[in-house]
């Protein structure tokens, strides 16, 4: 287990996940249920952009789900700053896998979405198109989004989660369907964002350079019940080289960290 | 092409690459047996068959008309004459001007079959009905019989699909309104699915027309009972399947938009409703055919007006051109309705293209 250390005064962007819990009950015949996370504590400080890796069904997507406040934890307490998280809400974006856009509104409507749900597209109207150039597309504005490939359908996502400047952006897999060189583009558009807006954010991944290119810190988690193993610093000036021997060095670690844990799962008989 | 068959869902992040070559497959098969599809795009000539299928049609129409001799004894209007040259002419006409408009070819390429079959099939009625007498009179009367009625009974005609259309719509303006409101409650709220979910598999499944002696007995005037017993017939497909696509909205698109920050409302009418678009022109569509049953039994029974009360009212007075004619008046005005529809559909459904196709 992780020592739990956090700092004196909490930045309100600062993110705190205090032996949290969420168990699900099991659904007939299917092999899900049962304990999903297992106390799990981290503390992410603002402004930190945080990689959780893991083995798939270790609880990666329920932890972002508690945080972002569409499941509610069976047990713990979740706070951002100093408000217990209770329910969904413009201050904890969500970025999947999948796009999730929208498909009958075009790109400019997809971005936009936020302002309009919050009832403030009338005075922040400036932003849709300072988003839409951050993530250039300004010439897809009226396109729907079928007509777009996977990374711009995915640039589109970062760009209207990002619209409502979330004091976290929860990011579950968001590079995971693209192919090699995308995914490397859309790592260097991920970490512009953060750096030009500051967001705390926490990425889950299951490619483990990506997770050294871009964080501050890498999360391992093991299954089941998910539990963090270890918690890792980066210490590594950004941009990163990816074949740099610190980044060789630091991959086979985790590699080796993540191995030893499996192995010792299968020590325990779980 | 199977992205295509789909059950219309909203499928997500289709390639520009994966789009084009659909787009590619779908316009050569409109053209079926096609041999030129291998020469390059601006292909100006089109086949000779396209091109005479009218004006043969028409002059083999004319030839039966003029030369066979008759056995059915009727007034003689010329109407059907008239409107077979007036093919003829359109026919020529056209053909002499499809090298000049992109729109007028691909309209003929679509159009012409269709019409030189059907100058023909009017032909073939003719030699069936006035020249050899095969079918019984006064029941089938010729075509020159038919048009002849259409033309000299035209005001009484339009006064009949006036009212029709009034009716129609009313009835069917206020099903869908009424159905789009249960439908979205039904769909959404998990009180109302339970309470509203059994009355509608109870209460829907009976035709409306069922229900028109309680409808006569309830309603002061027939206008009334027809309006409410075709918005009856429209309500419960409507219902049932804006209710379905509202209850099956992606569980992530609400996701996301909670995460945006919306509230109840956005999620309904920003995000279930439009998800649940396709379900409910399904629904619309099949309201539209059981709304034309409704209006015309309740026209025949009840309302002393409209299509569905001349065909009956000719049918009285035995003249059976009539009834043929208001027919072919009726086909015309459902599938205008019909059409429209559609046009709404692909006007509001922009958004799935290439994603549906029915
Ligand atoms: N809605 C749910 N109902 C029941 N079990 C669930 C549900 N969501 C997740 N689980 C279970 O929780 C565990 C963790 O799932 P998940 O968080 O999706 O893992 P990961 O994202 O790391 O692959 C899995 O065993 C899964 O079966
Ligand atoms: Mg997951």
């Amino acid at each position: 287990m992780v020592a739990l250390s956090e700092p004196a005064a909490i930045e309100a962007s600062s993110l705190r996940v205090r032996r949290a819990s969420k168990y699900f009950a099991a659904i007939n015949g299917a092999a899900v249920g049962g304990l999903a996370l297992d106390k799990v504590s981290l503390f992410v400080s603002a402004g930190e952009l945080v990689s959780v890796v893991g083995p798939s069904g270790c609880g990666k997507s329920t932890l972002l789900r508690l945080i972002a406040g569409l499941t509610l934890a069976t047990e713990g307490e979740l706070l951002v700053g100093d408000e217990p998280i209770t329910a969904p809400s413009a201050e904890r974006g969500l970025v999947f896998q999948d796009p999730n856009l929208f498909p009958w509104l075009t790109v400019r409507r997809n971005i936009e979405a936020g302002l309009v749900a919050r009832g403030v597209l009338k005075q922040e109207r400036g932003q849709v198109d300072k988003f839409m150039r951050l993530v250039g597309l300004e010439a897809f504005a009226d396109a729907f989004p079928h007509h777009l490939s996977g990374g711009m359908a995915q640039r589109v996502a970062l760009a209207r989660a990002m619209i409502n400047h979330p004091k976290v952006l929860l990011l579950d897999e968001p590079l995971g369907a693209l192919d090699a060189f995308t995914r490397m583009r859309m790592q260097d558009e991920v970490l512009r964002l953060w750096r030009v807006h500051r967001t705390t954010m926490l990425l889950v991944t299951h490619d483990i350079d990506e997770a050294i290119y871009m964080s501050d810190r890498i999360v391992i988690m093991t299954p089941p019940p998910g539990r963090i193993e270890q918690i890792i610093p980066v210490k590594m000036d950004r941009p990163r080289d990816r074949s740099s021997p610190d980044f060789l060095r630091l991959r086979g670690d985790i590699l080796e960290t993540m191995h030893f844990a499996g192995r010792s799962l299968a020590g325990n008989g779980v | 092409m199977s992205r295509q068959e789909y059950d219309g869902l909203p499928e997500m992040s289709a390639s520009v690459e994966e789009v084009r070559p659909q787009t590619a497959i779908l316009s050569r098969a409109q053209r079926p047996g096609e041999e030129t599809a291998y020469v390059s795009p601006p292909v100006v000539r089109s086949r000779p068959q396209t091109l005479l299928a009218v004006p043969v049609g028409a002059c083999i129409a004319l030839a039966i008309h003029f030369l066979v001799p008759k056995r059915e004894v009727v007034p003689p209007t010329h109407y059907y004459p008239l409107i077979l040259s007036v093919m003829l002419g359109l026919g020529v006409l056209g053909a002499a001007l499809h090298p000049f408009f992109a729109g007028l070819r691909k309209w003929m390429r679509q159009m012409c079959p269709i019409l030189g079959v059907a100058t023909v099939t009017a032909a073939v009625w003719e030699l069936a009905t006035s020249c050899f007498g095969l079918l019984p009179l006064p029941y089938f009367p010729g075509p020159e019989g038919v048009f002849g009625s259409l033309v000299s009974d035209r005001s009484l005609l339009f006064d009949s699909t006036w009212h029709s259309l009034v009716l129609l719509i009313s009835g069917y303006a206020l099903g869908v309104a009424i159905a789009l409101i249960t439908g979205v409650t039904i769909g959404w709220f998990a009180h109302a699915r339970y309470w509203g979910m059994p009355l509608l598999k109870i209460v829907g499944p009976i035709p409306a027309t069922a229900w028109i002696p309680l409808a006569m007995v309830l309603s002061p005037s027939a206008l009334f009972s027809a309006i409410g017993l075709i918005a009856l017939a429209v309500w419960f497909p409507v219902t049932m399947l804006t209710a379905s696509g509202i209850s099956n909205t992606r569980a992530s698109y609400l996701d996301v938009a909670r995460t945006l920050g919306a509230g109840q409302a956005y999620l309904i009418f920003r995000v279930a409703i439009p998800a649940a678009l396709p379900n409910i022109f399904i629904g619309l569509f099949m309201g539209l055919g059981t709304s034309f049953l409704t209006l015309v039994v309740a026209e025949t029974v009840g309302v002393k007006s409209g299509l569905g009360w001349y065909v009956s009212w000719a049918q009285g007075w035995a003249e059976y051109g009539k009834v043929y004619g208001a027919l072919i008046i009726m086909a015309a005005f459902f599938s205008t309705i019909m059409t429209v529809l559609f046009k709404v559909r692909d006007r509001v459904l922009v958004w799935q293209k290439g994603v549906i196709k029915w």
